[in-house]
């Protein structure tokens, strides 16, 4: 049954006003659906980050429910303690066997790509039932804009950062998605938040699923992509659109594309308005938007290919 | 906000009083426009609550019914994807007023 925004706007919010986040920020937008997708208590695991810093400055905090902070690299582990421990209660019989809770573990690309990323490959080994949700802004924007290995290719970060002898980050971005896809768990997605829609079913998927599930979202920072922050949603969409952020998802292993763009815009259209990409628009940066098209091309075929095999 | 001592505080830094981060005004670093809410064009798509990452767009009884200025940043997410062909909600300038001693 498809969902109405007016009946998700009377629901009680998680995440409340009062946060600290930057203007125009993609992370309220996120969690806004993803914490509506479920009715029963959520208890979150939140890795340092933009989420954490903002939300939690203390004496305050902006979360209307169970919250624990971890350090960088552990989010995933702190969910998955919190799941076992619950279990184990359960069998004890010190809590109703019906009780319902869900683990949502929650980290930046910083967070996940890079330092949370042991924890992470853990926990889902393990099978532990939680919702790993990685908000995917490309940089470390909370300590400054450094260069993470969600990154893409030719972005200017602090730590690779566009000059004369350099085109910006010269790697391509990991592919994270597939790399939780590999680990054979039950769900894997990979949404964005202007297609709200898509975002919540593929949340409320990720929760009903038994089993461990993982959400990849990108997440739109005016801060350090540098653009006009009223234009963020069409960002999103135009990323969609020239295929440089697929949404799809992975269930049980087959592949399945949610947005295929009509006409696949050339992906110049989402680097334009960024600032972060504004030195390859130089006539010896050339090559690199080249390069970049090469790779966006390539993957989205890959991903074709891997949904046709699947029989979606 | 009272300041807790450390009789009142619950050890180990727990924060017991879930949501009270409402008492920190984000609206008062609002960007030097702000969005205006014009209910006559309004078709109630809830869009711009939707894009709000402020939590800003008032609900009352199933209906927007304006914006709320103590939170509000003036990012103007909300009037730029706002789909009614009269925009629904328009963003004006705003006078910035700096703290005493400030300049800009």
């Amino acid at each position: 049954m498809a969902v109405k925004l007016k009946d998700l706007a009377q629901m009680e919010d998680k995440l409340v006003a009062g946060h600290g986040m930057c203007l125009g920020c993609g992370i309220p937008l996120i969690f806004k659906m993803i914490l509506r997708a479920t009715e029963d208590p959520i208890v979150v695991a939140n890795a340092t980050g933009c989420l954490e810093v903002c939300t939690t400055i203390f004496p305050r905090t902006a979360w209307n429910c169970m919250w624990v902070h971890s350090a960088f690299e552990n989010a995933a582990a702190t969910a998955a303690g919190v799941e076992a421990m619950f279990k184990a209660l359960k069998n004890k019989g010190k809590i109703p066997a019906d009780k319902k809770i869900k683990f949502l573990a929650v980290g930046g690309d910083g967070g996940t790509y890079d330092i949370g990323i042991q924890s992470l490959s853990g926990a889902m080994e393990r099978g532990h039932d939680i919702v790993y949700v990685c908000y995917d802004n490309n940089v470390y924007a909370n300590t400054g804009g450094q260069r993470s290995s969600a990154t893409p290719l030719g972005a200017s970060a602090t730590t690779s950062p566009a000059g004369s002898k350099s085109p910006g980050k010269v790697q391509k971005k990991k592919d994270l998605t597939k790399i939780l896809v590999a680990h054979n768990i039950p769900y894997v997605a990979q949404a964005s938040p202007h297609r709200w829609q898509d975002l919540y079913n593929k949340a409320k998927k990720a929760f009903e699923v038994e089993g461990p599930a993982f959400l990849n979202v990108l997440c739109l920072c005016p801060t350090e992509w540098k653009y006009d922050e009223s234009q963020g949603i069409k960002l999103a969409q135009l990323a969609a659109d020239t295929c440089a952020w697929p949404l799809y998802e992975v269930e049980n292993g087959k592949y399945k594309i949610n947005y295929k763009p009509k006409e696949k815009k050339p992906v110049l259209e989402w680097l334009k308005p960024q600032g972060r990409f504004r030195h390859l628009f130089k006539e010896e940066n050339a090559w690199m938007l080249e390069a970049i098209q090469k790779e966006v091309d390539r993957d989205w075929e890959d991903l074709n290919k891997l949904a046709e095999i699947s029989g979606a | 906000m009272k300041k807790e001592t450390w009789k009142e505080l619950p050890t180990g830094t727990v924060n017991i009083h879930a949501g009270n981060s409402v008492s920190n005004l984000t609206g008062t670093w609002r960007s030097g426009r702000r969005p205006e809410f014009i209910e006559k064009n309004c078709i109630q798509c809830f869009f711009c609550w939707l894009f709000c990452p402020h939590f800003a767009i008032l609900v009352k009884d199933g209906k927007v019914t304006g914006i709320n200025y103590d939170y509000c940043t003036g990012c103007g997410l909300c009037a730029e994807e706002c789909p009614t062909k009269e925009k629904s909600i328009v963003m004006v300038k705003e006078e910035i007023k700096l703290a005493e001693g400030r300049k800009k």
